[in-house]
C-alpha cells in the first residue's frame, strides 16, 4: 500500500483476469444440527448463565412472534414482521456485545431488543400503538426503539441506517484519538452493530456506509443476514457474486461468513469483530447465512414464490432446536421444565395483549409534538384549527374528542 | 469588528463551533487539508486536527448519512454538500431520515446537532449543475430548517444559530457573493434568530421580498422604482423553514402591494408558499395580484443565463405593473 492510488502494486506480465469468484469465503459452523461441537471447532466460551439467557430470549421471540402473527391474522393489529429462522443469528450476535453498544437494526431484529430487556409490555404497547408506545404510536408495527436500551428506532426505508451506523460509531471513537498522532490512546468503551438484509446491501447506503467505515476507521460490526430473500425476490436475482461477504474484502474491511443457524458460531464470530473494533477502531463485516423461515410479513404469501419442498428442507435447521440440543446435552436444560415455561409464556403474551390493545391511543398534541424540538408557528397554529375542527364535529373523532382541552 | 468577505464570516462560525464542542466535526467532500473549494474551511483542519475536520469519500448519501449517525450521537456534525445541485443524493437521508428522526422515535433519538451547508445559486456561470436553488424541494418537509444569509454578517449570524439550533437545518449559501459580499463582522460570537425576517427598508407602496443572493437584485430594482416615485418596502426572508409570516402580513397590510423574487423555477418554488398565505391573510388589504419575478421553468441553462435570470429590470417591471393595476 504504498503508491498514491493505495493498491497493491504486483506487476503481471501475462494477461489473466481475476475470475468474480476466487475469494471462495468459507462459513464458520461450530454446532451440528444435533447439537453437537463439530470435529475441527473449538468449543465456545459461553458460561452458562449467557448460554440460557440467550435460549429464553430465542423461545421467547418465537412464541411472540406466533401469537402476534396470529393477532394481526385476527385484525387486532396492523401489520407484522417475525424473525423465524433468525433467532439465533441476532440473539447470539447481540449476547456478544456490550449493553450499551448501540444497535442499529433494520426491522427483524427484534430478539436483539428483548435480550437487552424491552419488556413483553414495551413490545406491546408498541405493536398496538397507544399511548405507552416510546414511539407515541407515530410508526408501523414492529418499529420498536428505546434510548434506554441503546437500540436505535427503526425506520422502513432500507439501508438508511448503515452510513448513520458508520457515523456513530466514529462519534464513539472521537474522544479515544490521540488530537496529535490521529491514533487510538485506548480501547474503545462502545461500538455499534448495524443489522440488515442482503437485499439492502443493494442499496447505494450500503457502499457509502462500508466504504466511510473503511476510509474513516469507524468501530462498527456490519451484520448482514443473508436469509435468501427480499421480499419474493431470491438472492440469485439479487446478486451474482459470492455474498455479501466477498464485497467486504473489496472495502478492505476484515469479514466472516457464519451459519447464521448456529447460535456458537454467531456469538464467536461478533465476540471476536466487537474485539477487533474496540482495539484497531476499525469496522467488520459479519455475514451470517441463515434461511427466512417465514412470510416476509403478514401482507406477504410465500408460497407464490417458493416451494413447500424447499421450505420443509430448511425448517429442519431450525436454530432454537439446534441451541436447545447442546443446552440438553451440557445439562444447562430440562425438557420438561422447558415446555411447562413455553405454556406461561404464552399465557403472559396473551394477557399482555388483552391489556395493551386496551390501553387509549396516544392524545392529539402527539399528532405535533417532536416535528422539532418545539413546534413552530404554522404548525402550532395548524394544530388549534384541527382542536377547534374536532370540537365541532367529535363523533367524527372518538380516540382524541373527549381528550381535547 | 473586522473587514470580512462571506467566506470568511462562514469560517469564522465554524472555528467559533469547533472550539466550542470537543466533538464537533467538518466533513465532506475536499474540506480537508485543501480547505474546500472555496476555501470556506481553510486552515480548521490544522488546527482541529485531521480526525475533526476530513475529506470524506465522494458519496453524498454516505456524507448525510454519516452525518445523522454522528448527531445522533450527540457531536456536532457540520457536514458540507460542495454544490446544492449535488444535494439529492442525499435526499433520503435528508427527507427521510434527518428530518423524521425526532418525530418516529417519539423523541428517543434525534439529530438535532445536524447542520448542512451547501453553496447554492446561479450568476456564475454554473449551467445546469452548480447554479440551483433547491430550497424549494426542502420547504416541503416538515422536520427541517431552512436558512439562507444575504451577507456575511448574516452568515456567521445565521450560522451560529444553525449549528446551535436542536433541529437538523439546511444552510444555503449563496456562492456568488462568497467573496464579493464584504462587510464588518464582529469577531466574537453572536447568533441572529432563525425564522425571523428582517425589513431591510421602510416603504410605503409595495413590499418587495426575497432571500439570499437575490436581495441584491431586488435592492437594485428598489433603487429604480424610488427613481420613479415608488416607495418600496424590502424585506429579507432569511428562513424558508420556517418563515416569517408575521413581519410580512404586517408589511402587505401596510402596502397593498407584494412582489416576491427567487431565482428558482417559478412553478411550485417557495413563493407559491408564501403568495397563497398572503392571499389568505391579506385579501381585503390587498389592491392587485401578488406578483412572482422568479426563473423560468427551465433547467438552468449556461449561455441564456442572462435572460433565465430574475434580474433587477424584471423585478422593476414586476413592481411597477403592480403599483399600476
Amino acid at each position: 500500500m504504498t503508491n498514491p492510488n493505495n493498491i497493491s502494486l504486483n506487476i503481471s506480465h501475462a494477461l489473466e483476469f481475476i475470475d468474480g469468484h476466487a475469494l471462495n469465503i468459507p462459513t464458520l459452523k461450530i454446532l451440528s444440527e444435533q447439537g453437537e461441537i463439530l470435529d475441527g471447532a473449538t468449543s465456545p466460551e459461553l458460561d452458562k448463565e449467557t448460554a440460557l439467557k440467550i435460549y429464553s430470549t430465542m423461545r421467547f421471540i418465537r412464541l411472540l412472534d406466533e401469537r402476534m402473527q396470529a393477532a394481526q391474522r385476527q385484525g387486532r393489529i396492523s401489520f407484522y414482521m417475525q424473525c423465524l429462522g433468525e433467532e439465533a443469528a441476532i440473539t447470539a450476535s447481540a449476547a456478544a456485545l456490550k449493553q450499551d453498544d448501540m444497535i442499529m437494526a433494520q426491522y427483524r431484529e427484534q430478539a436483539a431488543l428483548h435480550y437487552r430487556g424491552f419488556t413483553l409490555e414495551q413490545f406491546m404497547n408498541q405493536l398496538f400503538s397507544n399511548e405507552k408506545d416510546l414511539g407515541k404510536g407515530r410508526q408501523m408495527p414492529v418499529h420498536y426503539g428505546s434510548n434506554e436500551l441503546h437500540y436505535l428506532t427503526i425506520s422502513s426505508p432500507l439501508g438508511t441506517q448503515i452510513p448513520q451506523a458508520t457515523g456513530y460509531a466514529y462519534g464513539q471513537k472521537l474522544k479515544h484519538i490521540d488530537k496529535e498522532s490521529g491514533e487510538l490512546n485506548s480501547e474503545i468503551d462502545n461500538v455499534t452493530i448495524c443489522y440488515f438484509g442482503e437485499g439492502a446491501a443493494s442499496e447505494g447506503d450500503f457502499h457509502a456506509g462500508l466504504n466511510m467505515a473503511a476510509v474513516h476507521k469507524a468501530p462498527v460490526i456490519f451484520f448482514a443476514r443473508n436469509n435468501g430473500y427480499a421480499i419474493s425476490t431470491p438472492a440469485d436475482e439479487q446478486f451474482k457474486g459470492d455474498g455479501i461477504a466477498a464485497r467486504g474484502v473489496g472495502y478492505g474491511i476484515k469479514t466472516i461468513r457464519v451459519d447464521g443457524a448456529d447460535t456458537l458460531a454467531v456469538y464467536e464470530a461478533t465476540k471476536k469483530a466487537r474485539e477487533i473494533a474496540v482495539t484497531t477502531g476499525e469496522p467488520v463485516l459479519i455475514e451470517s447465512i441463515a434461511y427466512r423461515l417465514g412470510a416476509h410479513s403478514t401482507s406477504d404469501d410465500p408460497s407464490g414464490y417458493r416451494t413447500k419442498d424447499e421450505e420443509a428442507e430448511f425448517k429442519n435447521n431450525c436454530p432454537v432446536a439446534r441451541f436447545k440440543a447442546w443446552l440438553l446435552k451440557q445439562n444447562w436444560l430440562d425438557e420438561k421444565e422447558d415446555e411447562a415455561i413455553k405454556d406461561k409464556i404464552r399465557e403472559e403474551i396473551l394477557a399482555a395483549l388483552k391489556v395493551a390493545e386496551k390501553v387509549q391511543k396516544p392524545a392529539l398534541e402527539e399528532l405535533v409534538s417532536d416535528v422539532y424540538d418545539t413546534p413552530i408557528p404554522a404548525l402550532q397554529k395548524q394544530y388549534e384549527e384541527l382542536k377547534e375542527h374536532i370540537k365541532q364535529y367529535p363523533d367524527a373523532y372518538p380516540i382524541t374528542a373527549g381528550r381535547i382541552k | 469588528m473586522a473587514k470580512m468577505n462571506m467566506l470568511h464570516a462562514i469560517n469564522s462560525a465554524l472555528d467559533i463551533s469547533m472550539a466550542e464542542h470537543p466533538q464537533a466535526c467538518i466533513f465532506g467532500e475536499d474540506v480537508g487539508y485543501f480547505g474546500g473549494v472555496f476555501r470556506a474551511t481553510s486552515g480548521l483542519q490544522e488546527k482541529y486536527g485531521k480526525h475533526r475536520v476530513f475529506n470524506t469519500p465522494l458519496t453524498e448519501q454516505g456524507i448525510l448519512g454519516f452525518a445523522n449517525g454522528l448527531a445522533a450521537f450527540g457531536a456536532p456534525a457540520l457536514a458540507e454538500i460542495q454544490f446544492a445541485d449535488y444535494i439529492f443524493p442525499a435526499f433520503d437521508q435528508i427527507v427521510n431520515e434527518s428530518a423524521k428522526f425526532r418525530y418516529r422515535s417519539g423523541n428517543e433519538f434525534n439529530v438535532g446537532n445536524l447542520t448542512i451547508r451547501t453553496p447554492y445559486g446561479g450568476g456564475i456561470a454554473g449551467g445546469l449543475y452548480h447554479s440551483q436553488s433547491p430550497e424549494a424541494y426542502f420547504a416541503h418537509t416538515p422536520g427541517l430548517k431552512l436558512v439562507v444569509p444575504r451577507n456575511p454578517y448574516q452568515a456567521k449570524g445565521l450560522l451560529r444559530a444553525c449549528i446551535k439550533d436542536d433541529n437538523p437545518v439546511i444552510f444555503f449559501e449563496p456562492k456568488r457573493l462568497y467573496r464579493a459580499s464584504v462587510g464588518e463582522v464582529p469577531e466574537e460570537d453572536y447568533t441572529i434568530e432563525i425564522g425571523t425576517a428582517e425589513v431591510v427598508k421602510e416603504g410605503s407602496d409595495i413590499t418587495v421580498l426575497a432571500w439570499g443572493a437575490q436581495m441584491e437584485i431586488i435592492e437594485q430594482a428598489a433603487v429604480k422604482a424610488e427613481e420613479a416615485g415608488i416607495s418600496c418596502e424590502i424585506i429579507d426572508l432569511r428562513s424558508i423553514l420556517p418563515w416569517d409570516a408575521d413581519t410580512l402580513i404586517k408589511s402587505v397590510t401596510k402596502t397593498g402591494r407584494l412582489v416576491i423574487s427567487h431565482e428558482a423555477p417559478i412553478t411550485n418554488g417557495f413563493g407559491a408558499e408564501i403568495a397563497a398565505t398572503i392571499q389568505k391573510e391579506c385579501f381585503l388589504h390587498l389592491e392587485s395580484p401578488i406578483e412572482r419575478v422568479c426563473g423560468l421553468d427551465t433547467p438552468y441553462p449556461l449561455a441564456l443565463e442572462k435572460e433565465y435570470v430574475p434580474d433587477a429590470l424584471k423585478v422593476f417591471e414586476a413592481i411597477k405593473k403592480s403599483v399600476e393595476f
